[in-house]
Parts: structure tokens; sequence; C-alpha cells
């Protein structure tokens, strides 16, 4: 168990890097609290992957330093660090069974054999893979295999972080939500600090409760889901987290006034004085209704998903997404644009720059 | 341009895996298939394509029989799960490769390839190979190959699901409209209920190697035929129970009751399989009459604009699935609320009796 | 539940003929001769089995399956461990590889009786290099025409040298295989090297490993030209290896009969040997 402190962390893949974008991971500065149940949350590319590896030692970084706790763990062989890692594919070992599998970690370390009964039985209680002990890993299905990569990693007591590296890619669609919910569960279990890496913000929102947002080898937001939901510090969380994403609208601010497409936008609150640069409202299709007057728009698709309408209007170039629930207009109407006053936040060169509103 | 199947089987080492199916796909909408896993929908596929035989059956495109037709005469295109591109080859040469083949001038397949590397945006890696290229990118070739080449048939058999979340988001929407006025009947498998609504067209659902039911899309999400349709179609799953109807009232569970009206109140007393949406189970009171139902939370799911709790109550496990965001106390009791309106009920067979 | 499919058979039909052709008939004027006697003038008289029984009884034709069993023996015993360690030394990217590649393909790409001649040559305790250099520099007495255990070193260090990258090419397939992952989770559960290699590297290498194995006995049971190039089974009968044997029986005695009956039992063998290790070494993929 320690807290684990990323200071300063570059990492390339060139032996030479010279400008930032040779950089895979530009400047990272983190820390993760002990027992927390952390996502790092981004596309691929966005070097989420480089960041889990450094954290497992698979990987030296360029510059800067890894603690858990107080000690420096930068040059650190894995095995040495007291980690797991869940991989992409289950990685199991054929030949044994599923308790030797079980048993593999514990047996390097030299633990007794009758200390390793206890805890392999253990894990494979709380994974619900009991009757498969006896089995041999090789014949399992995809999703029990998964169970067997993950229960290895939790089966040492000794353990300082929990690495999950996109576990669910090779799972059935409908087991994803048993096995997120398993993950989510042993968490509240065992308490030992949990990364988990994926694309999905489901999964990463189900999973997590602090979700690390990472675009282009930066960390551009750590916050609660609820956060990363309702005020997102970035326009790319605001539109990687949310389906459809938040509308991204460029405008014009003169003084303390947002315009967009010509008219006067209230915005939560006031402007964070100071700013200069390319400056943006965004607000989330959920806070985007139709009134009787305000921006004039024309629908240019109505998608029934169901439980709700997703309609799409356009002010002049621009698309904007509304979730309208009950009557919609039809296709070629135009439309007078409400935004939820409370929801409409201002962006500049991408981060946020209103501040919070009285009523919130 | 319309694809008709009548009454097609195909068998491997003597067992079904699709049961006779008669369809007809038209050109001018998104046909979807949908169903999980082994559902049959890319044996399906194949047979359409002509990559497989049929044990019986027919195949007829706009009329003609071309069941002993083969691939290479259908003129189809098929785009996989996984990119498949020639490796050997730039971006232009693999979207130029079926024209080719066909046997069309130099000067004509250049047009068509850049035309279909404008819409898919593919214009500035025309002269890259498939690996320099990303996931999403790889899958766009695929994408412009089929599109540039006039095909009678496109199929797409699940086509986004190995790019990323929003990725997929991107192009889900980008799509329909590439396909639009082509000409070409498209079909569509996935295993994602919510991507068969956002896609929209028509819809068939396939169960156990069985299409058990086709129509417009948000009709049949709307108006399910049987209790099997229902759960196909419906992502977290649907929720479903065993009710008693007695006179104007439905009993749940011995103690949750609710007055019916409309069709629901003539139907004979009985048991009945009751299914409800989860977004029709709500965390919240929004109307006097939604039917108040306590459980145990014990998993909630957060994605992104939407939360979903999984609770139980007796021997249902039910989830509820609401917009926004709500934070759940798991392993605590909470009521739930259920909206009668929005109840199925279904027959000892399984087929749909009445709706609340 | 499976069907009879009666039509698959019309596909394995040519597949049939063309076995029918150039084995089942030429292994058929085997049969014929093995139970007969032949004066020449196509003259033939009814043996039965008096071949077969003669050959089994005799110490001559023990001697030599016995040596047969021990040359292949070595050689899986030293090429296939030295294959699987060359291939698990060798680089896995980079542009090394395929220097290797090539180096290791070099030897196959000889054919049989050149690799003989030039061992003969090399060997040489006057004028060829390895052995001047053995007798002058080493002052190991060393002379395969006279000492049977120096003629045995050869053949089989000609070998080895000539197949054992047979079996590294295909182990190094195996290994290139293993995805990255599998290194690193065993990298993270503390695993030793010697864990690596048995609980990860040799089950992924098995398959591949099952092939090189069935094909290096296969090609060492019924090796011919090389030890007949380099020592012709001499000295004395120390090196005349079964196939050696059949061909001095067959042709240079012109035994055709108790040749024919050797070549069924040679036959037999192989087959027997074969299936035994493709059933042994594929037993755990049935389970």
């Amino acid at each position: 168990m320690a807290q684990i402190t990323l200071s300063k962390l570059r990492h390339s893949y060139y032996p030479n890097p010279k400008q930032a974008d040779d950089y895979a991971l530009k400047m990272i500065d983190l820390v993760l609290e002990d027992g927390g149940a952390y996502a790092l949350l981004g596309p691929s590319g966005c070097g989420k992957s480089s960041l889990l590896n450094i954290i497992s030692g698979l990987l030296v970084p360029s510059d800067g330093r890894i603690l858990f706790d107080e000690n420096d763990v930068t040059t650190v062989a894995p095995s040495a660090r007291s980690i797991a890692q869940v991989f992409q594919f289950p990685v199991i070992y054929d030949t044994m069974t599923v308790y030797n599998n079980f048993a593999f970690p514990l047996r390097n370390q030299g633990v007794d054999e009758a200390r390793v009964d206890v805890r392999v039985r253990e894990i494979a209680e709380m994974l619900e893979v009991t009757d498969l002990l006896d089995k041999r890993a090789a014949g399992l299905s995809p999703d029990n295999k998964q169970k067997i990569s993950m229960g290895r990693g939790l089966v040492r007591e000794d353990m300082n972080v929990v690495m999950f590296d996109e576990p669910l890619t090779v799972i059935d669609p409908h087991l994803k939500w048993k096995l997120r919910s398993k993950l989510k569960e042993l968490h509240q279990r065992v308490k030992v600090t949990m990364i988990y890496v994926t694309h999905d913000q489901t999964e990463a929102l189900t999973f997590a409760d602090q979700v690390v947002v990472m675009q282009d080898g930066e960390v551009v937001q750590v916050g609660t889901p609820v956060e990363l939901f309702e005020r997102p510090a970035h326009t790319f969380v605001g539109h990687f987290i949310g389906s459809p994403g938040m509308n991204i609208l460029s405008c014009d601010v003169r003084g303390s006034v947002a315009y967009f497409d010509g008219i006067e936008v209230p915005l939560e609150g006031a402007i964070k004085p100071d700013l200069n640069g390319n400056t943006e409202i965004g607000i989330r299709p959920e806070y985007v209704s139709f009134g009787t007057q305000g921006i004039a728009a024309t629908v240019r698709k109505v998608s029934d998903v169901g439980r709700h309408n997703v309609v799409t209007v356009m002010v002049g170039d621009t698309k904007i997404a509304a979730i309208v629930k009950g009557e919609t207009p039809a296709v070629g109407d135009t439309v007078q644009l409400v935004f939820e006053q409370d929801q409409t936040r201002l962006y500049v060169d991408g981060w946020l720059a209103s501040e919070k509103g009285a009523g919130q | 341009m319309a694809f008709e199947i009548k009454n097609i089987t195909k068998k491997v080492d003597g067992q079904t895996h699709i049961k006779p199916t008669s369809l007809i796909l038209e050109a001018g909408h998104f046909n979807v298939l949908l169903g999980e896993t082994g559902a049959g929908k890319t044996s399906l596929i194949k047979l359409m394509a002509g990559l497989d035989r049929v044990a019986s059956g027919q195949i007829l495109m706009n009329g003609q029989d071309i069941t002993r037709l083969s691939t290479q005469k259908r003129n189809i295109s098929l785009v996989h799960q996984f990119f498949v591109n020639y490796a050997h080859m730039t971006v232009f040469d693999n979207i130029a490769s079926p024209l080719k083949v066909a046997g069309m001038a130099k000067s004509e397949i250049a047009g068509r390839v850049e035309e279909a590397a404008d819409i898919l945006q593919l214009r500035p890696f025309l002269a890259r190979r498939p690996h320099e290229l990303s996931g999403g990118q790889q899958q766009r070739c695929a994408l412009a190959r089929a599109i540039a080449k006039e095909s009678n048939a496109i199929f797409l058999d699940e086509p986004l699901a190995n790019l990323d979340y929003k990725l997929r988001e991107e192009l889900r929407e980008q799509l329909p409209e590439l396909f639009a006025g082509r000409g070409a009947v498209v079909v569509y498998a996935t295993s994602e209920p919510e991507e068969a609504l956002l896609l929209g067209g028509k819809t068939v659902l396939m169960n156990d190697g069985r299409v058990t039911q086709f129509g417009t899309t948000a009709e049949i999400y709307r108006n399910p035929l049987d209790i099997t349709s229902a759960k196909v179609f419906s992502d977290p799953p649907i929720n479903t129970a065993t009710v008693t109807k007695k006179g104007a009232e439905v009993v749940l569970n011995g103690t949750i009751k609710w007055a019916l009206d409309g069709d629901a109140a003539n139907l004979r007393d009985g048991d009945y399989a009751m299914a409800i949406r989860p977004n029709d189970v709500a965390p919240l009171r929004t109307s006097q009459s939604t039917v108040g139902v306590t459980g145990q939370v014990q998993v909630t799911e957060l994605s992104g604009s939407e939360s979903s709790a999984h609770f139980s109550f007796g021997a249902q496990k039910w989830v509820s699935l609401a917009h926004g965001v709500h934070i759940y106390d798991i392993g605590q009791p909470r009521e739930f609320f259920l909206d009668p309106s929005k109840c199925f009920y279904f027959g000892a067979d399984g087929m749909l009796a009445a709706r609340g | 539940m499976k069907t009879q499919n009666n039509r698959a058979w019309l596909f394995v039909l040519p597949v049939l003929l063309l076995v029918a052709f150039n084995a089942l008939i030429p292994m058929m004027t085997v049969v014929n001769y093995s139970v007969q006697e032949t004066f020449g003038n196509n003259l033939f008289f009814w043996q039965g089995l008096d071949w077969f029984e003669g050959l089994l009884r005799s110490d001559r034709f023990h001697a030599a399956l016995g040596r047969q069993f021990l040359f292949t023996g070595l050689i899986l015993a030293i090429e296939v461990p030295l294959g699987i360690a060359i291939a698990l030394a060798m680089p896995r990217q980079g542009g090394w590889v395929s220097v290797c590649l090539v180096l290791m393909a070099l030897p196959m790409l000889i054919p049989w009786n050149v690799v003989g001649a030039m061992w003969n040559i090399f060997t040489l305790p006057d004028i060829g290099l390895l052995g001047y250099f053995i007798n002058h520099v080493l002052n190991i007495p060393y002379d395969m025409t006279q000492n049977p255990i120096a003629a045995w070193v050869t053949i089989v260090t000609m070998d080895v040298w000539h197949w054992t990258s047979l079996v590294v090419l295909l182990s190094y397939a195996g290994l290139v295989s293993i995805p990255d992952a599998y290194y690193q989770a065993a990298k993270i559960d503390g695993a030793s090297n010697w864990a690596v290699f048995r609980y990860i590297q040799l089950p992924k290498m098995k398959n591949v490993l099952t092939i090189a194995i069935l094909l290096r006995f296969m090609d060492s049971f019924n090796i011919f030209t090389e030890p007949f190039v380099l020592t012709g089974g001499g000295p004395g009968n120390s090196t005349t290896l079964l196939s050696i044997d059949l061909v001095k029986i067959a042709l240079g005695q012109f035994d055709l009969g108790p040749a024919a009956a050797m070549s069924l039992i040679y036959f037999v063998i192989t087959l027997l040997v074969s299936w035994l290790f493709y059933t042994l070494m594929t037993k755990d993929d049935l389970n």
C-alpha cells in the first residue's frame, strides 16, 4: 500500500527529443492517493498506456521521478515494485491449472504453501471461479481467462497498486457490465489502489472515484465523474465525456458579455479577468432547449434513440446538438435555441474561464 | 436495388446456424442486423455475400436468382470488424483496387478515389501505406474502398467495434449520410442496440439464428412483437417479472400493485410476463401515476450523461437508467419508480398481449 | 451431433489418386518382391514370409537398426536443445535479425551430397582444414577412415551443422509470435528466467517444436546421402546405418527379396515412431 507520486514526468520514444511534439508524455504531475480507484481516460495515442507502463516499471521515463510513498522507484524493476497489471488480452499460463496460475506470483516470492492455498481460494471465491480451480487455463472462455489474469494480479498481499490496461476489450458486450461491476466490487473489498486505463467513458466513470482525462500526452483534468460531466475544465473533457459531447461554439467577448451569432448569451457567472485568446461557449446538449425567442437555428437532423431524441441544428456553419424528450421539430424547421444559464460556460483557449454562478 | 432472401437456411456440421429466414432488404436506408454475438448476423451476411452456400432457400437481387452466383459476380462490398487493407499498397491503391479489377479507365479511377477520399477525410493520406495510419484512418480506408466501388450491396460487419469510443460516435453519425443516395443496399451488423437506434433506418432483430422482428428501427423499439425481440433490443437488459392480472389491477411480487387501463385492462385474468425498459424505471418520482418499487442497489454505472443502477427485489434483478448524474448508496435499499404506461405484457407463448 | 456427408470423398479423390500413383503402386511392387525370390529373367518363386523372418533374426540387421536409432537419438538429443538455445539467443528485432536468419538458412541450402563431400575433405587428416588442425595443432589423433569413434563424431557433427538451423528457425518463429504482454506479466509476477522459459516460451513453442522434432526424426532416421558420401558406412561397418545397409543389400548384392522386406520393416518403424511422437506431443491438446 502506498501513495503514488508522479513528479515532473516526461517521456519520449525518440533518443534525442527536441520539441514538445517529440514527447509522448509532456510534464505530468499527479498524486494518486493510497487505496483510490482511478481511471486514465483518453483517446488512443494520448499517452495513457505509456503512463501506465511507467508506473509499473516496464518503461523508464526520460525525465522525472515516480515515488511510492517516499521511495523513489523510477528505475526499480517491475517485480520489485509489488504491483500487478492486467492486460488488454488475457495473459494466462496455458499449461497450468487455474489454481497454479493464481499461485504463481506467490510461489515466485517463496510464500509457504499453506498460505498460498488460503489466498488462492479466497481470490477464486471473490471472482466466482472456485469450480474452475482444477481446470487447465487454456480451455477457458475469454471472460474467464480475463478473470484469471485479474486474480493473478490480486493474489499478492503486499500490493502497492493494481493496474488494468483496457481489460474489457475482448469481452463480449453483454458480459462487459458484469465484469465492470465485479471490478468495482473487488476494489471495495480489497481497498488497494487501482488504476484503470480506457478510452471508454462508461468504463472509466463507472469504475473510478477520480478520473484523469488525458490528451496529447498531457493531463487535462482530474476529477470525480460528476465534476467532469458538470463542469469540464477543458473543452476536450466536455467533448470527450457525454454522448453526444458538449457543444463548443466560437463566440465573441466584449467587455464582460459573450455573444454568439451576434446575440448575447448569459453565462453561469462572471468571466475570469485578464484572459486573452480564442473564446468559446460550452453547453451540453442536455441543456439546450427550444423556446419562443433566442438564437435562430435550422433543424438538420432528428435521431430518435428510443428514450429521447437527438436534434441537430445549424446556426450558420455551426452544428449544435440538443437532447429533447417529447415533441420534436421537423427537419428544415426554424427553431429558437435557449441555453440554460447555469450550465453555459465560457472557455478561453480551451480552458474554463467562467466563474461558478451564484446559484450553484 | 433490393435484396430478397427466401426461406434460406444454413447448417454447419449438422448444426443449424440460420433457421428458415425470409427478408426483403432495400436501398435508401440502413438495414441494421442487431443481435448478440453468435446470433447469426455474420452467418447471414456471409450467405448474402456469397461467401457461404445456403443449405436451402433462394437469394434474389432485383428479382434475379443469385443463389448460385459467386461472390465476385454479385458485385458487393464488405467491410469487416478488423481493418482489412492491402498492406503493401498505398491508401490510393487500396481504394482503387476494386475499380482496377473491374477494368475501369485510369482517369475515371483517380476521380472516384479522390471523391471517396474526400468524403472520408483521407485526402492527406492517399500516398501512405495502411500501417502508417491510425486504427480509425485504416477503417476509413476500408470504408472508402466500399464507397468508391459502385456495388449492388454493401455489407458492414460491426465496422466500428474496434475503434475508440469517440471516433465510433463520429463515424456512426457520418455513415448514414455517406451511403445516402448511393442506390446500394446497405446492411450493417451490430451487437449494440444504441448503435441501431442512432443509425435509424430499418432493423432486423436476430436471436439464435432466427429473425425475431423486422421493421422501422424506432417503430420496433417501441412495439416489440414478442419478449425475445424486447430483450434483444435493450441495453442495459430490459427488466422482466411475472405479474398476475386480476380485475383492473396487476400484482407484482404479491405487494406491488397498479391499476390497468387501455389495452391491458381488457386482458384475461392470469399470469403474464411483464417487461419494462430501464429508462422507464426512474430513481425519482416524476408523476403521480408512477409506482414505487423498493430494491437493494447492487451496482451503479455512469456513462457520461446517464446513470444506471442495478438493483434487486424479490427474485428480480432490475436496472434503472436515468439522465444526468445520480448518486446511489451501494447495498442500501432505495425506491425506484416504474411508469405503468410503459409496461409490456407478454402471454404464455411469449407474444405481446398488451401494453400499459 | 454429426451427420455424414459423402460429398467430401469427391474432394479427397484427386489426392488419393496422386498418393496411389507415387506411393501405393511403387510400394505394392516392393511388397511383391518381399515375398518372392527372383533370379532375373522375370523368374519368381514364392517365399512367403521367409525374408522377414530371416531379417528379424539376423544380427547384421539388428546391428544396423541399432546404429540407426543411436544416430537419430544423438541427433535429436543435440539438435533440439541446441536449436532452442540458439533461437532464444537470437535478437527479436533490429537489423541483426535478417543477418542471423540468413546465416541460419545457409547450411540448409547446400545439397546433401555436397555436404558429405565438403565434410569429407574438411576432415582429412593431411590436407583438410579441420582434420589437420585436430591432428597437428591440438595433437589429438583423429582419422575417421580408421577410427569408428572419429567417424561417428564426424557424421553427427555434420548433421548438427546441416540441420540444427531448421529447429532454430521453427523455434524462432514460435518465439516471435509471443505477445510482449506475456513477458511483461511475467516480470510483474516476479517469474525467474527459467519460469519464463518453462511456462511461457516452451508452451508457445510446442506446436512448432512438434513439427521440428517430427521432421528431424524422419529425416535423420532415413538419412543416407551425407554419411554415405562421407564414410561409405565405414570404417568396417561402424557407420553402416540401416539405410546404407539397405542399399548395400539391394544394389551391392542385388538381393532384391531381402532388400524389399527390409524396406517394408524400415517403413513400418518410421511410421510407428512418428505416430508415437505425434500422439505423445499433441495428447494434451485433445483433453
